[in-house]
């Protein structure tokens, strides 16, 4: 169940993509979904797909893994490139189908459009696949940090996230259990008309929404009586440490983009 | 209704670098009406193996049949619903799949699935809470506001209802208490030896085992380690320990006292009570 899924799948590794402190790889992401918009030009495009590939190759995952998370968004990366296709009218014309015609721009638009969405799910599916979701909620609630200032609850967001991600699995497996023990009460998932299809979903829901807050309460009874009382003081386990490799990355990063800002037009 | 398993292999995720062999080349035979215990160290394959009995998992390899019924991967199988109708399974802590506004409307779910009429319905709840060790007065209620162990036993009469001809149990006595648990197994053996349904338990218990079944298969790592007659598996003491499986009391007493008196006898001792009485015998007369 869900082994297809790579979205968000951590593939565990020893390579320096891996071991960067996650709040290095977060800012990086961030910034690099702003200059990827700057891009404008053959050469500017090939320096940060030089970036994303280097990465990839570095975090040295299966190149099919990588591919296999994508299939959900291939068909969204074709669709804005055949919308580009057509509607985009300048250039010459390079070929005509009955009344559309298709510009050379367009190509060209379509293709960089395209490519812009492909770097950016690339970039953001290598900060899931090289970091385990606790540290990404760790890193977040540490770069958030600031935010406690204006009385924002970032503990406790991160807590709520961890607390969530931690749970899928859980909720995953406590799904299969109750649907196959309600297939045995005669419950039909997969055939007969709509309706009664969504009428079998309530057998498998109700006991999922009932576990789901007897196990808060459970979770909250054990927190508690190992005397969680909220963020305030509570110290970490693993604290975050930027090194020299995460500074050497910082470096590479702002070459990176005062590269792009000269080559671009 | 006959059950038999020729060859069945079953994998998890197949063709995914996350497969996972849980049953390997596995063959029995189950003749109508017998009891039989399925014992195992956790992850031996035994609640994969009883998900074949009512087609929840299809085998990757091999033939599962079922009366006349039969389960591979290359037919498929249209009456899957009459065949659950056939075999009620009590999977661990069923009491997670209640979700009815009443205790009594969560019994009738599973027969009305398999299109029971209400009046029959309406005899058999009468005829089986009472049998559970419920309350009439329960039927009314949610079940979420019984009791752990009631709504145990309202799980189980929701599952008795719709009058299998096969029992699948897996371990359908965890986390009760032990009373409870001497009240839900009686009950399944009564109604295995009055309505000559035949009961397959899945269960850690060896003493249930020896109490209740009159066939014992042993799982280790997916493969049918041994079976045979409960009296005569649960003796091989060495075998049992080298999967990790524990040896009955009553059986291990028996063992040290035959040697310390240094009986030879053909054994075969289904409770605590039968033991003793093996022991007055021979502690009586003829051996001392």
């Amino acid at each position: 169940m869900g082994g297809s899924m790579a979205i968000g799948q951590y593939v565990p590794g020893n390579s320096l993509i891996h071991k960067l402190d996650p709040r290095t790889k977060i800012i990086i992401i961030f910034f690099y979904v702003i200059i990827v918009f700057f891009a404008n030009n053959a050469a500017s495009y090939g320096l940060l797909s030089a970036f994303v590939i280097i990465s990839l190759i570095n975090t040295r995952i299966p190149i099919r893994f990588v591919l296999k998370g994508l299939t959900p968004v291939w068909f969204l990366i074709l669709f804005t490139f055949i919308l580009h296709l057509f509607v985009t009218k300048e250039g010459e014309v390079i070929y005509q189908l009955f009344t559309l015609e298709i510009y050379s721009g367009g190509v060209k638009q379509g293709l960089m459009i395209s490519l812009r969405f492909g770097l950016l799910i690339f970039m953001t599916s290598l900060l899931t696949l090289t970091t385990t979701p606790i540290e990404i909620t760790d890193a977040i609630e540490a770069l958030l940090h600031p935010l406690n200032k204006v009385k924002f609850p970032v503990h406790e967001l991160a807590l709520m996230m961890s607390i969530s991600l931690r749970f899928i699995p859980t909720l995953m497996q406590e799904t299969d259990k109750i649907s196959k023990a309600q297939a045995s009460r005669g419950v039909d998932f997969r055939t007969g008309p709509i309706k009664e299809r969504i009428k079998a979903i309530v057998p498998l829901l109700v006991p999922l929404f009932v576990s789901a807050f007897k196990r808060a309460e459970e979770l909250a009874m054990a927190m508690e009586s190992r005397g969680y009382q909220g963020g305030e003081g509570r110290s970490k386990l693993r604290e975050l440490r930027f090194l020299v490799k995460d500074y050497l990355i910082f470096g590479l990063f702002i070459l990176l983009t005062i590269g792009l800002l000269m080559i671009r037009q | 209704m006959d059950i038999t398993f020729k060859n069945v292999s079953y994998t998890y995720q197949a063709g995914s670098p996350f497969s996972h062999q849980a049953l390997n080349d596995v063959s029995f035979h189950i003749p109508t009406g017998s009891f039989v215990a399925i014992i195992g160290h956790t992850g031996s394959g035994k609640s994969t193996l009883i998900q074949h009995l009512n087609g929840l998992t299809i085998p990757t390899e091999g033939i599962v049949e079922v009366g006349p019924f039969t389960l591979s991967k290359d037919k498929k199988q249209k009456d899957i619903k009459s065949l659950r109708s056939k075999v009620g399974a009590v999977f661990q802590y069923p009491e997670h799949q209640l979700f009815e506004e009443t205790v009594a409307k969560d019994i009738a779910f599973g027969p009305t699935n398999f299109g029971v009429s209400e009046t029959e319905i309406n005899r058999r709840i009468k005829e089986i809470v009472p049998k559970v060790g419920l309350d009439a007065e329960l039927l009314e209620r949610s079940p979420f506001e019984l009791s752990g162990g009631q709504m145990r036993r309202v799980a189980i009469a929701g599952v008795l209802a719709t009058k299998p001809e096969v029992f699948v149990l897996d371990e359908p006595t965890a986390g009760l208490d032990p009373r409870g648990q001497k009240e839900i197994m009686n009950m399944f053996s009564d109604i295995h030896h009055s309505e000559k349904v035949t009961t397959i338990l899945v269960t850690h218990n060896m003493e249930d085992a020896l109490k209740y079944a009159d066939h014992v298969i042993i799982m280790n790592k997916g493969k049918v380690y041994m079976e045979g007659k409960p009296e005569e598996v649960l003796l091989k003491t060495d075998e049992l320990r080298q999967v990790n499986l524990d040896v009955p009391e009553s059986i291990l007493f028996l063992k040290n006292y035959l040697k310390k008196f240094a009986l030879q006898e053909e054994l075969s001792v289904k409770s605590i009570t039968e033991l003793a009485d093996f022991i007055k015998e021979t502690y009586k007369g003829d051996y001392l």
